[in-house]
């Protein structure tokens, strides 16, 4: 099959869906490859390094769309590129089908089967093919340098010769993999940082980035299970909404950067940060709003645009920040690509074989064979397992601890105590009725006993099968009774007592060899 | 020779089996321990050869000949997977040894006790020691030989039970006649009234009924036992055989006997009390056969088992840095171990960093899993317990599951209404993917579902374990 990249021709976008190494992974998988002449100038990739990776090059949209089976894009189609779709061939790029219901059914009715990058479910197996997730990484990674771009101070606190440095302080709204990436970023530059999201589980992966995660005092009740709808936040209840607000107006004054990134999928963005947060503001203080496309997350943000707001406040709007860092941004969205190709082409032989039953690419496509197949069934496995809830470790006061001990201490002495005079007492008894000449082959036994109790304890556990074997061998001790026996003057003794010395002999003979048999194929590397 | 040489002879005899099971407890020391323990029973020997009351040369000679010459050649030709029946094998010898022994004690002092006063100057050997003893050390000597010919024929038939099942030759399954352990404490019972006419001089046909019931329970016993308890079994088996050699070392009164049967009787409890442990089950709960009632409905398996095949696991084990290898009863069954080494020498060439974890009761005996990779020349520091290496499995990149079920089961940890919940696991789950080499779909020894074959990061590599692996090695490169 022959896979086609065409020039990206919404107004801004520097990405581009095939990059040359992309290219030469997907040549592995059987398949040729095609490029539009010019698609990746923007992301540093210059015609001449694909056509060294074995690309070919064809100078129009029109004429990738005609030599290519599999186009591959990384915006949606617009109208103009849609009608040059046939039947019979692949689009795969971002197509958002819930909010381009017109253009899927346009796409459906010409007979064209679309891949939607933004429809991979959240299952680990679709990691690898997830853009959302590598996109939503590039952008929380841009969105702290941007604001550091615009941010008059430092991030990190500095105690120098000219002065006291304080460390910026910066709030991160929505943990997902932006929100993620975010902290990662500002908390490396040396930020104090703050985050916040309404799905209780995500507040460990807050702190293992380094991050304060923002606690709201609640039941557990009355939180939403945010895990329930495949990793996604879901939208929160009247009451919960309010007491965000509350605890954002009690850190709106002292941050220094405010990230926002919180999505509800299929819906606008919630109005998290209002005007009256950023009127509280310090001036110079920066807000990144990464849901700007949606609406924002700030009542004052302007998509595509960076405003200031009367008390200096400056709000960045912009929607695209992938593509402002293009060249890491090709790389992996083509690798992401790449994936989903080389699960469409499970032989890796050249042939795609889309197979609907397939929980990931029956998610992703959403027109199929001349038909919508959106919205797809739910997927089969859970994206993130529900928190549990977490039972409440109870701290023991030092004076508790200590009274826990001795009390531990105590019941050990009385067992033990209790033992050594149960036992002295039954020892008494039996030497009060046995005589002396059993009594003194039962020191000898308890003796043997507590010997054997210490050494074996420090046997390797490696060895229990050679232990086993070598207590087999020297257990025919007991041939020692049997040659005792042996010269007795009835012949039933000495027969029995021959056949005991013959089996024991087997014993001893064979529980020794084995022993040493196994002992010597212990090898240290 | 007389007295105090051979009892010299026996205390070095001891100190040297002493040092030979201290020895165990590195793979270099042991190999000098067991020449200690061959060195112990040579003197141990020789010295009753030539000490006081040893008669009859020719015949022992002759009997240790014979016996050592099938020794060795069983110990010769015993391949490494069937080391669990040969050791149940040879408890049943020690177990018969000791009733034999026992009813020589009986038959002499019964003669001896015939004899009228002067002919028993005469006496020489083991009836001129019985001729001095007092009536109270008398009655005291048939209560040694009544326990030391009881702990000997169960040891018997339980170990004779014991090999069939490991051997294939017996139904491995749990059976247990009609009544149960009902049966068990009637013969254990009857055991004990006839003990007492024993001791009332009813004679030696009540020695011989007792004989009877004690190898009816041994029998039985282990007939209730399934699989993979075996380690506990054998281990078990193992300490009865010591205790049965201490008790007749009692009424022979040879303090050799009785250190030897002592450390050989806690060694054996030791293991069994380890393998309990490591299965978080009661020693009393192992013998009564069948695993423990749960406590309510098991959690529900969800999710599908995803299979694989061989160039998947090829591709995954050649971008891993780190795998850990856990082998069970499977691989031997299935005779693999030369394969898994194979397989591991030829990853470690690659310089991934390759070990094997080893829960305590994987396989049919104590330590099995380590005799079976050494034999297929696996480095011993690469292979390692469960405690040692539990904790590294978050930052491994591949584990491969090869024939062990049970022990791999997150239901242990996860579902407290399981009937393992509790057990010590590996928690191999915790790697990057895991690789599960089985036959089947079907569950392990316990009949517990395995929710570890469901996991997203575990996929099932279908096939008996030798092919897959011989076909995975030629694509590692």
């Amino acid at each position: 099959m022959k896979i086609g990249a065409p020039k990206e021709i919404f107004e801004g976008e520097n990405r581009v869906a095939m990059t040359p190494e992309s290219a030469v992974q997907l040549i592995k998988l059987g398949h040729a490859c095609v490029i539009q002449a010019g698609a990746g100038a923007k992301a540093g990739f210059s015609d001449a390094t694909y056509q060294a990776a074995g690309v070919e090059v064809v100078p129009t949209a029109a004429a990738l769309f005609d030599a290519a089976d599999v186009v591959v894009k990384v915006r949606g189609p617009e109208s103009d590129e849609a009608k040059l779709l046939k039947s019979g061939q692949t689009l795969i790029s971002f197509f958002w089908p819930a909010q381009n219901a017109e253009l899927m059914e346009q796409v459906a009715a010409q007979g064209a089967t679309v891949v939607a990058m933004d429809m991979v479910p959240r299952i680990s197996r679709a990691q690898k093919m997830d853009a959302l997730s590598s996109m939503a990484n590039i952008a929380g990674y841009r969105a702290v340098i941007e604001a550091g771009n615009n941010f008059g101070r430092f991030f990190t606190g500095q105690v120098t010769a000219a002065g006291k440095v304080p460390p910026a302080k910066v709030l991160v709204v929505g943990a997902g993999v932006a929100g993620l990436a975010a902290i990662g970023t500002a908390t490396s530059l040396g930020a104090i940082v703050n985050a916040f999201d309404v799905r209780p589980e995500v507040a460990e992966q807050i702190e293992s980035m380094g991050a304060n995660f923002v606690f709201l005092e609640f039941d557990a009740s009355e939180l939403p299970d945010g895990a329930a709808t495949g990793g996604y936040a879901a939208p929160s209840s009247p009451a919960f909404a309010a007491k965000q607000l509350a605890k954002f107006r009690e850190l709106a004054p002292e941050m220094d950067i405010v990230i926002t990134t919180a999505l509800i999928p299929g819906r606008p963005a919630p109005k998290l940060w209002t005007a009256d947060m950023v009127a509280m503001m310090k001036p110079g203080s920066v807000i990144i709003d990464l849901a700007a496309e949606r609406g924002g997350n700030c009542d004052l943000t302007v998509p595509d645009q960076k405003v200031l707001s009367e008390n200096g406040v400056t709000i960045v709007g912009y929607t695209d920040f992938p593509s402002r860092m293009a060249a890491q941004a090709s790389t992996l969205y083509s690798n992401n690509i790449r994936h989903m190709l080389a699960d469409l082409t499970p032989k890796k032989d050249g042939v795609i074989a889309h197979n609907m039953e397939d929980d990931v690419i029956r998610g992703a496509t959403v027109t199929h064979q001349g038909a919508v197949t959106f919205p797809p069934p739910p997927p089969k496995i859970a994206a993130i397992a529900a928190a549990k809830p977490k039972p409440k470790a109870i701290e023991l006061t030092p004076v508790e601890k200590r009274a826990l001990e001795v009390a531990a201490f105590k019941t050990q002495t009385r067992n033990q105590v209790g033992l050594l005079v149960i036992g002295g007492v039954l020892l008494l008894g039996l030497g009060l009725v046995a005589p002396a000449s059993f009594m003194q082959h039962f020191i000898v036994f308890v003796l043997a006993v507590f010997v054997g109790f210490s050494v074996i304890w420090n046997v390797s556990h490696s060895l229990h099968t050679p232990l086993m074997a070598i207590t087999n061998a020297i257990s025919s001790i007991i041939i020692l009774g049997a040659l005792m026996q042996i010269g007795s003057g009835s012949y039933l003794v000495i027969l029995l007592a021959a056949l005991s010395v013959f089996m024991a002999g087997i014993n001893i003979f064979g529980g020794f060899l084995v022993t040493r048999r196994m002992l010597a194929m212990f090898q240290k590397s | 020779m007389d007295y105090g040489f051979t009892t010299a002879a026996y205390v070095v005899a001891a100190i040297l089996f002493i040092l030979s099971l201290g020895g165990l407890s590195g793979q270099e020391s042991a190999k000098r321990a067991v020449w200690y323990g061959i060195v112990g029973m040579a003197l141990a020997i020789v010295a009753t050869l030539m000490g006081p009351g040893a008669g009859n040369w020719f015949a022992s000679l002759i009997m240790i000949t014979i016996g050592g010459a099938i020794g060795y050649v069983v110990a010769q030709r015993v391949q490494m997977t069937e080391m669990p029946q040969l050791v149940a094998a040879m408890h049943s010898l020690v177990g018969l040894a000791a009733v034999f022994v026992g009813f020589n004690a009986d038959l002499e002092l019964t003669r001896v006790l015939a004899m009228e006063p002067g002919a028993r100057v005469g006496l020489e050997g083991f009836a001129a020691l019985l001729a001095k003893k007092s009536a109270v050390e008398i009655s005291i000597l048939r209560v040694e030989v009544f326990l030391g010919v009881f702990i000997g024929a169960v040891t018997f038939t339980g170990s004779v039970i014991a090999f069939g099942k490991l051997a294939g030759k017996v139904n491995t399954t749990a059976q247990k006649l009609p009544g149960g352990h009902m049966l068990n404490a009637a013969a254990a019972a009857g055991s004990v009234i006839l003990g007492v006419l024993y001791f009332n001089d009813a004679g030696i046909w009540s020695l011989i009924a007792m004989t009877l019931l004690a190898f009816f329970i041994g029998y039985h016993l282990i007939m209730g036992i399934g699989g993979a308890d075996m380690p506990v079994v054998v281990s078990m088996l193992n300490s009865y055989s010591g205790w049965a050699a201490a008790a007749i070392g009692f009424s022979l009164g040879n303090d050799l006997l009785i250190v030897v049967g002592a450390l050989v009787g806690s060694s054996g409890a030791i293991l069994s009390y380890i393998m309990c442990k490591a299965m978080n089950r009661s020693f009393i709960s192992v013998i009564l056969g069948g695993f423990g009632g749960t406590s309510g409905p098991q959690m529900e398996v969800t999710g599908e088992q995803i299979a694989i095949d061989t160039e998947g696991v090829a591709a995954a084990l050649n971008d891993a840095d780190s795998i850990i290898i856990i082998p069970g009863y499977g691989m031997a069954v299935a005779q693999a171990q030369q394969s898994v080494s194979e397989l591991t020498r030829k990853l470690r060439a690659k310089g991934k960093n390759v070990r094997f974890a080893i829960h305590p009761v994987a396989g049919r005996l104590p330590g099995h899993m380590n005799v079976l990779l050494a034999e297929a020349k696996v480095p011993y520091d690469i292979v390692l317990e469960m405690d040692e290496i539990n904790d590294d499995f978050p930052t491994t990149d591949v584990a491969i599951v090869i024939g062990s079920n049970d022990i791999v089961n997150p239901a242990a940890q996860e579902d407290p209404n399981s009937p393992i919940a509790g057990m010590p696991v590996l928690e191999c789950w915790k790697a990057k993917q895991v690789f599960v080499s089985k036959r089947g779909q079907g569950t392990g020894y316990s009949g517990i579902e395995n929710p570890l074959f469901y996991k997203d990061n575990t996929r099932m590599f279908y096939g008996d374990a030798k092919k897959s692996l011989d076909a995975l090695l030629p694509l590692i490169d």
